[in-house]
């Protein structure tokens, strides 16, 4: 009994530190709607901050808890000058462009800690007063572990107290419901905005800075913890600061009682968890309909077709990527399959978040299942590339369709998290069942047919296969499949009351895109020979969110240059040092200089070219 | 307001710019390198790992300096093109790619992630290029997924696991739990100590195991379980920020009280310095005890590292160090830097005189018989170290020639 009751604390204590991170998070998305990936970031910098303040002040009780307070206002600071100089700015972009903005946050993040911490992990001290274990039940329980199992209850109290009793905290929440109303009423919005996002920055710190007792700090503090932050958030139910608690508290136990019996489970709990509760609960514990989406945009402009100018230029870059390997050197051929293969991926998730209107933030399975099955035809069948490659797209459909019938059910961030659930599970069962998939060994030996061998000869199968692929979606995009898909995306309501079978519909998207990302990620296998289990996690899913996003969700080619850039980027940049932070910031720029994305930057371009060729500014993207 | 559109239209085709200032460089045929260096391509983790790769980095700049300083490799001067992979073995091949195809690189070698190791490897293979697989630990570079273009410096899992197993046979403890990351470096690190301790002591029993997920250990849970199995010995797997937080955890709850702990790379300074005067004491550890190795050889190294560098050389940096003089000795053997010459060179090549003295490479499996040292942990001065050490010869915990050559596929 003791021991039982001795895990639950156990359990209880690094609920309290989820907690933390989670609240702040969920403040943020509640108030703003920004999908903060760099709250993992303030994490890991309160953490830094706190060893500095902690190990220079050396004052005992007095020094520690400064020490760890001073490291959250600071996090707080960082947080607010972020919100002012950049976030701000982009408030009125895209559904999600916010992402963007706190990716490139991230990559700066890690570079400046690197500088000024070095790479080293460090041990901050133990908690002074607190740096045994007590005894419960016969049980050793370290007394920091119960110091947490107070704080995350008073932090949960204090900012109950804080939304139920100021004026600050009533507009908070009323912003939660409806910014829009508080907006009308008067409520200077960008106060509220700011001073929310640096409650949640604070917090993010707080949560870094008290896990100096219990853990080194070290640079991947960031990474380890958002994916879960964010499970928590949604499992809690957006916005709702109760339902992270609640949260955290659930993942956390189960996971203290799940390590005695199958440990094994603790790389997909989370997601398991959050799977079931979104299926049973669409908006997560506590939250409410209407928590699910980010923040209101207008409705797009329709789709317009490709005028003469716009096709002959489109034909003549089809024209000189085809000729390319004539007068481009080796490696440049095989830099080009990879923006290729980055080009459909990124349409092919374009398809399902731009013209179907659902978010993925986990579309990496696709891909990933995509190459595993190209890689797993030729393990085991010995199958020829080409038909491994034909295997792919349908194999991907199937599960596609598989998880896409749960996910369809939900909408707006909900329906995003569990297409993470989904890719999560996936990742958890390629790389735990080495057997038949290797494990993160991965599959190696997947090289093209000998006749393809030849890197040139390979870039016509990536280009026949990629720029087929993006065809297709454009296709589907301008036929009444996409027309409905885009109706339903606009108003659900209004589309199935003209009789559109709205669910069908969206399913089906989303086993097309699966299909064309699974052919996708087959391209990728045999232009790498290898296939391992990062082709499906949470870093490629992301990956092909920031192309989306960053080419502009509006516009169709806005994926495909926004993969074009982001791989080009990359390749270009990462021969430098600290390349994180340029690469960071070159994300930045884009974004405030192109708030709608670069296909929307370089429309506006064109529509100046064209006012000061004497026509008037068209409106209207170009599709 | 127009102006202001202008700025921001500006702005907007800024990156674009950027990119096309980019491309030319992309775009260029072969730069043309001077006919007289040797070119050795360079593949790690940089961002993903700096606390392992950067003092490895360090390792192989002094020797390239050294042989060069020297008058080079036949005549040659050595030119080391080295690359980020950002951890990720898609742009890992991408990266190898560029080093073969546009700058001319005569070789490969680095990386340190076993995924990316048996990427680079596959890589080779097709491309039929010499890497040495400086960092990876992974048993199926040389083993079940080896090739003939492959070789592999660094004492493998197995080999480290056995060197433990054989101090781990001495106690008396009977009852053992094991405690690694839940992935392929963790599981084989486990197997291969289990049959090998199996294997000296019949006796003992494994009551106990827990896979954590790497750099996500759930610590105080984990040590719960492991205490909840009341084993007489542990032995640990995790590393790094985990190995960290279970420390912590484990001396808190009173875990390593009356236990035999026997762990897995700790007494690498890369992991032992950041325990600080947490380091737990008398745990049997393989690992690098640094300044205490007094052979005239690793003096030299050691002196020249501190010198250029200003800070003590890590195990990283001698992993770092050995590649080149594995390389450079391969190079003068094969008389050129042909790929079959090379080959040819490094199968049975020996290194007579390195830091960590002299060691081989195997015609069978491709395996350097490059030791570690085995001892065990303590504070001394307030500072972790490792004592009663003592250099465990890598041939000596490697399966025969014959053994490993049937672990591997035919070719």
């Amino acid at each position: 009994m003791g021991f039982y009751f001795a895990q639950f604390l156990t359990g209880l204590a690094n609920a309290s530190s989820l907690f933390l991170i989670a609240s702040g998070l969920s403040i943020i998305f509640g108030v703003t709607r920004i999908v903060n990936f760099a709250h993992g970031s303030f994490y890991m910098v309160g953490a830094y901050v706190a060893y500095s303040a902690v190990t220079t002040l050396d004052l005992g009780v007095f020094g520690f808890w400064f020490g760890v307070l001073a490291a959250a206002a600071t996090v707080a600071v960082i947080g607010l000058l972020i919100e002012v100089t950049i976030l701000r700015r982009i408030y009125g972009s895209p559904e999600l462009f916010q992402l963007v903005a706190t990716f490139g946050l991230v990559l700066i993040f890690q570079d400046i800690t690197l500088a000024i911490w070095g790479a080293e992990d460090l041990l901050g001290p133990r908690a002074p007063g607190l740096d045994r274990a007590a005894r419960i039940f016969g049980e050793p329980i370290p007394e920091y572990d119960l110091a947490l199992i107070v704080i995350g209850p008073l932090v949960l109290t204090a900012i109950w107290l804080l939304f139920h009793r100021t004026r600050w905290g009533i507009l908070i929440r009323a912003a939660t419901q409806d910014r829009q109303m508080v907006a009308a009423l008067g409520v200077n919005q960008a106060w509220l905005f700011s001073t929310a996002f640096m409650l949640g920055a604070f917090l993010a710190g707080l949560g870094g800075a008290l896990q100096i007792p219990r853990e080194s700090v070290n640079l991947q503090m960031d990474l380890s913890i958002i994916a879960e932050a964010f499970v928590v958030v949604v499992i809690g139910g957006m916005g709702s600061v109760a339902g992270a608690f609640f949260a955290a508290v659930l993942i956390s136990v189960l996971n203290a009682f799940a390590v005695l019996v199958f440990p094994q489970i603790s790389i997909v709990l989370p997601f398991l968890v959050m799977a079931i509760v979104l299926i049973a609960r669409p908006y997560g514990l506590l939250g409410k309909p209407g928590s699910e989406h980010g923040s209101p945009v207008e409705p797009e402009q329709p789709l317009k077709l490709m005028g003469n100018k716009a096709a002959m230029m489109l034909a003549t870059a089809i024209a000189v990527l085809a000729a390319s390997p004539v007068f481009v050197s080796d490696f440049t051929t095989i830099l080009l399959v990879d923006v290729m293969v980055a080009a459909l991926f990124a349409a092919s998730l374009h398809f399902i978040m731009g013209t179907g209107g659902m978010v993925s933030f986990g579309h990496a399975a696709y891909f990933g299942i995509g190459a595993y099955a190209a890689a797993l035809s030729v393990k085991y069948f010995g199958l020829g590339m080409l038909p491994a490659m034909a295997i792919a797209p349908f194999a991907t459909a199937a599960a596609a369709l598989f998880f896409g019938w749960f996910c369809v059910r939900l909408s707006g961030v909900y329906l995003a998290m569990l297409t993470l659930a989904a890719a999560q599970i996936v990742w958890g069962i390629v790389f735990q069942w080495q057997d038949f998939t290797g494990g993160d060994d991965g599959v190696v030996g997947v090289w093209p047919a000998q006749w393809a061998s030849a890197d040139h000869v390979y870039f016509y199968v990536a280009l026949i296969c990629c720029l087929g692929g993006i065809w297709f979606l454009r296709r589907a995009a301008h036929a009444p499949f996409g027309y409905a898909l885009r109706g339903i995306r606009d108003s659900q309501t209004r589309a199935e009351s003209i009789g559109i079978d709205t669910r069908s519909l969206q399913w089906a998207a989303f086993g097309l895109a699966g299909a064309l990302a699974g052919l996708a990620g087959a391209v990728f296998a045999f232009s790498k020979g290898s296939v391992f289990p990062d082709v499906l996690s949470i870093a490629q899913s992301v990956d092909g969110l920031v192309m989306v996003l960053l080419g502009g969700i509006q516009a169709l080619f806005g994926p495909i240059l926004g993969a074009t850039v982001f791989v080009l980027v990359e390749d270009w940049v990462s021969r430098l040092d600290y390349w994180r932070f340029l690469f960071g910031l070159t994300i930045l720029v884009v974004v405030l200089a192109a708030p709608n994305g670069i296909a929307g930057g370089l429309e506006r371009l064109m529509r100046l070219f064209d006012r000061d060729a004497g026509h008037a500014g068209k409106q209207g993207r170009v599709g | 307001m127009i102006s202001r559109r202008l700025v921001m239209s500006a702005l907007a085709a800024m990156p674009l710019a950027g990119l096309a200032a980019a491309m030319p460089s992309a775009l260029s045929p072969s730069a043309a390198q001077a006919a007289d260096t040797i070119i050795l391509g360079e593949i790690n983790s940089y961002t993903r790992l700096p606390a392992f790769t950067l003092p490895y980095k360090k390792g192989w700049e002094l020797a390239v300096e050294e042989i060069n300083a020297g008058g080079g490799l036949n005549g040659r001067m050595i030119e080391v093109i080295s690359r980020d992979d950002t951890g990720d073995p898609a742009t890992a091949i991408r990266i190898a790619e560029e080093l073969v195809s546009k700058e001319g690189a005569d070789l490969l070698f680095g990386t340190f992630l076993s995924n990316i190791g048996l990427a680079v490897a596959d890589f080779a293979k097709q491309k039929q290029i010499l890497f040495l697989a400086s960092e990876p630990l992974s048993d199926a570079i040389v083993w079940s997924k080896g090739n003939r273009y492959t070789y592999r410096l660094r004492p493998s899992t197995h080999m480290q696991a056995a060197m433990l197993a054989e101090q781990a046979a001495k106690l008396d403890a009977k009852r053992w739990a094991t405690l690694a990351p839940n992935y392929a470096y963790g599981r084989d690190a486990v197997k291969a100590f289990k049959s090998e301790l199996k294997r000296l002591r019949p006796d003992v029993e494994f009551v106990e195991e827990q896979w954590p997920p790497v750099f996500k250990i759930d610590a105080g849970s984990t040590v719960r379980a492991l205490e909840a199995a009341k084993p007489d010995a542990i032995y640990n797997v995790t590393f790094a920020g985990d190995l960290a937080k279970f420390v912590r955890e484990g001396s808190l709850r009173g875990l390593f009280e009356g236990r035999d702990v026997v762990s897995l790379l700790t007494g690498e300074p890369e992991y032992l310095l950041p325990l600080g005067d947490e380091t737990p004491d008398g745990w049997i550890v393989t690992g690098y005890p640094v300044l205490d190795i007094d052979t005239e050889q690793h003096k030299a190294f050691a002196d020249a590292y501190m010198k250029r560098f200003g800070e003590e050389p890590k195990v990283g940096s001698i992993v770092g160090y050995n590649s080149i003089l594995s390389i450079a000795a391969a190079i003068r053997k094969a008389g050129s830097t042909d790929t079959e010459a090379m080959i040819a060179a490094m199968e049975g090549l020996e290194i007579e005189s390195s830091p960590t003295g002299p060691f081989m490479f195997r015609a069978a499996d491709h395996q350097s018989t490059m030791g570690a040292y085995v001892g065990k942990t303590a504070l001394v001065d307030g500072k972790p170290k490792m004592v009663d050490w003592a250099y465990a010869d890598g041939a000596d915990y490697l399966p025969s020639e014959e053994e490993a050559a049937k672990l591997r596929p035919a070719e």
